[in-house]
């Protein structure tokens, strides 16, 4: 019982980890065709943001609440300036998206090496998320738990904001088909800048996230970019919903068969568990229905 | 008809390129295939007649094993300075040429063959995980030449042209075993990362643990980079194990110790033993996270010899106050030493005298003294178990009461008959 627990457990906060990583990069994915490899990077920046506003700020508690905030700027800025210097070149071409954004990776990465130096750096745990609370006798670490409130409060701020804005309603309309909402007034422009915005602050947000759970070394983001291709692609490109449910399936799904087997068969098991999905569903578990010609 | 021709342009090309690297001594080579053939009929380039002998120094300085091989590359590069400001090796000062090995084992085989082959080096220092070495010892046996490996592996090789000066199993692992065992220690649990050295360390530790009555609750191994450990850590608090053997490597450290921590394992509760994790990486993994966990290595920054007060006195003069000193980094110090002592008592750079003049060199190394192995090309190691302290530097709470001779083969354990297999 108490080691069911502990798994179920596990498995949540493996999925809000992948839902954190994944969140903006399905929604760059779905407005513009972008596949954006440096997405992994993105969250590199912010954890290494956490760091330097650690340094600023000795109060390990102050300083992470500041850094998500700071980190969701700092994401959101260096995407902004992906998105207008390189890719706004490229829409609707994925493969050079691929290519150019794998290159930015590489840059981001000997930055972060010149920057930091290639050592990963030590961000603290703050004291009120030290240890664990216990559930009918299994421990749940509170940092995990942190995690996961902070990954939901990001999905629910993002389908606010797609629901309920007129930002939101534009980047629907520019999804769905881009030349008719171009048509009607929107400008295609400002609502792909503001997406690569939000989407590559999400990356900062998550990167945040993950110093609590692992190191803050340059090769961060290699650790999450393939788990999060997978998320977005399981769960239908551009579906915020797909995302979220794929996310927590992968989740609960690993520590599964992390627990029955082992980690490197359970890696290998998720694998082939996509595989055979994909052969059934290509689209993923949603798929986009637009009523654009393209 | 074209296969013909080519073919016979090629041959006197070829016979060219050889004449010239056998006449010019230490001269730049064009085609480095022609000069493996060279160096592999015999003639060693290695160019003793100016006042400098040239040594190759081959380290990763980029790719994901520079963080650790960097450290190794700047105490070479103290080592060379120190031994040039006494005078050289048999009067000729270093000439250092470095390579870049970029963290893969083809490119450090590859420049290895440079080294060896183009820059006519006299030997050569470096290598860090098993694959480059492994990659490297072809190399270095066509050409015979000379390679000084500086960091614990996990045995079970020995050759005539690789001195290996990190410890082997019996000077690192066993230790461990036999410390645990004498702390009482009645079941273990493994953690590793997803590779050779771990996969072997444990094989010899599970083959220990069932000659000596010691339980192994489980074997668990994770993605080299991993950094998702609920699941292990989840295994090893339910297995409720006396302790932890960890061979785990690299960043997978930081996110096993923060989440071995936070479902509240602690170093009282269930000590972990870490055999990768060295004074450089504690502020990595962050010391709130391993303060108090068990290492075992044969060297620590702490050691009060004066060989070592005076190597980290140096290195903090010339690398900065902040930098500290680990166990692979005093073996490559360590290697250059005592490639110097085997060149001196053969009176020769040449490599068959200075192989023939290895066995029972010594050097007062900052472990201690250590002497070669002829047999194997090992040396004697003085292995220590260590807490790690609150200031993240690494104390000796057991040391072996003489340095132990090295044993890559296990042969002098009955319990490890089969393993070298």
């Amino acid at each position: 019982m108490e080691l069911l627990i502990g798994q179920m457990f596990a498995g949540l906060s493996l999925g809000s980890v992948l839902l954190l990583a994944a969140l903006g990069l399905s929604l760059t994915f779905g407005q513009m065709g972008v596949i954006n490899m440096a997405h992994g990077e993105f969250m590199m920046a912010g954890a290494y943001t956490a760091f330097v506003v650690q340094q600023a700020i000795s109060d390990a508690g102050v300083s992470l609440l500041v850094s998500i905030p700071a980190g969701f700027l700092v994401g959101g800025v260096l995407g902004l300036v992906l998105e207008e210097v390189l890719l706004r070149r490229m829409y609707h071409r994925p493969l050079d998206t691929l290519l150019v954004t794998f290159g930015v990776a590489l840059i981001l990465q000997q930055a972060a090496r010149d920057i930091f130096g290639a050592p990963s750096v030590d961000v603290r745990t703050p004291a009120w998320l030290q240890g664990n609370i216990e559930l009918l006798g299994a421990p749940i670490p509170l940092t995990r738990l942190f995690i996961l409130g902070l990954s939901l409060l990001c999905l629910a701020g993002l389908v606010l904001l797609l629901k309920a804005t007129p930002l939101g309603r534009r980047i629907r309309a520019v999804v769905l088909n881009r030349d008719l909402a171009e048509t009607s007034g929107v400008s295609t422009r400002r609502s792909d800048q503001l997406t690569f915005f939000i989407g590559s602050g999400l990356a900062g947000i998550a990167g945040v996230a993950v110093t609590l759970i692992g190191s803050t070394s340059p090769y961060l983001g290699t650790n999450y970019i393939v788990d999060a291709f997978l998320v977005v692609v399981a769960g239908g490109i551009g579906q915020i919903k797909g995302a979220v449910i794929a996310a927590f399936a992968l989740g609960v799904l690993q520590s599964a068969f992390e627990y029955s087997t082992t980690a490197s068969i359970g890696k290998v098991l998720i694998l082939i568990v996509i595989v055979v999905f994909l052969q059934l569903r290509p689209q993923g578990i949603f798929s986009l229905k637009t009523r654009s010609l393209a | 008809m074209r296969f013909l021709i080519t073919k016979r342009a090629f041959l006197p090309l070829a016979a060219a390129a050889m004449a010239t690297v056998l006449t010019g001594c230490g001269s730049q080579i064009a085609d480095p295939a022609s000069a493996g053939s060279a160096a592999s009929s015999g003639t060693s380039c290695v160019d003793t007649s100016g006042s400098s002998v040239k040594v190759g120094f081959i380290n990763s300085l980029s790719g994901t094993m520079a963080i650790s091989e960097s450290t190794v590359f700047d105490s070479l590069t103290l080592a060379a300075e120190e031994i040039n400001g006494s005078g050289g090796v048999l009067g000729k000062k270093l000439e250092v040429i470095s390579e870049d090995g970029a963290s893969e084992p083809t490119k450090f085989a590859e420049r290895a063959g440079k080294l060896i082959q183009q820059d006519c080096t006299a030997a050569v220092f470096g290598g860090w995980t098993s694959s480059s070495r492994k990659a490297m010892l072809p190399v270095f046996e066509a050409n015979d030449a000379l390679l000084f490996y500086p960091v614990q592996y996990e045995g079970l090789e020995s050759s005539k042209n690789i001195f290996y000066t990190g410890a082997t199993t019996n000077q690192q692992i066993i230790p461990a075993l036999d410390y645990l065992a004498e702390q009482g220690t009645k079941s273990l649990f493994l953690v590793g990362s997803d590779y050779v050295f771990p996969r072997t360390a444990n094989k010899i530790i599970q083959a220990y643990a069932a000659a000596k009555g010691i339980e192994v609750l489980g074997e668990e191994y994770a993605p080299l980079g991993s950094t998702e450990f609920s699941t292990i850590v989840n295994k090893v608090r339910d297995s409720k194990a006396d302790a932890v053997f960890n061979t785990l490597n690299g960043d997978s450290n930081v996110a096993f110790f923060r989440q071995y921590k936070s479902v509240g394992l602690t170093a009282d509760s269930m000590p972990v033993v870490s055999v990768s994790i060295a004074e450089e990486e504690v502020p990595g993994v962050g010391l709130d996270n391993v303060q108090g966990q068990l290492t075992a290595w044969d060297y620590y920054q702490t050691l009060d010899t004066p060989a070592n007060t005076k190597f980290v006195a140096a290195f903090k003069a010339k690398f900065g106050a902040e930098r500290v000193t680990s166990d692979p980094m005093e073996a490559a110090y360590t290697s250059l030493f005592l490639w110097k002592a085997m060149v001196e008592k053969a009176a020769s750079f040449d490599v068959d005298k200075v192989q023939a003049a290895a066995d029972g060199v010594t050097f007062e190394a900052p472990e201690g003294l250590v002497t070669v192995n002829g047999e194997n090309n090992h040396i004697t190691k003085t292995p220590r178990i260590g807490k790690i302290n609150s200031a993240g530097l690494i104390e000796t709470v057991w040391s072996s009461p003489a340095a132990v001779e090295p044993d890559p083969y296990l042969a002098t354990y009955d319990w490890a008959t089969g393993l070298a297999k």
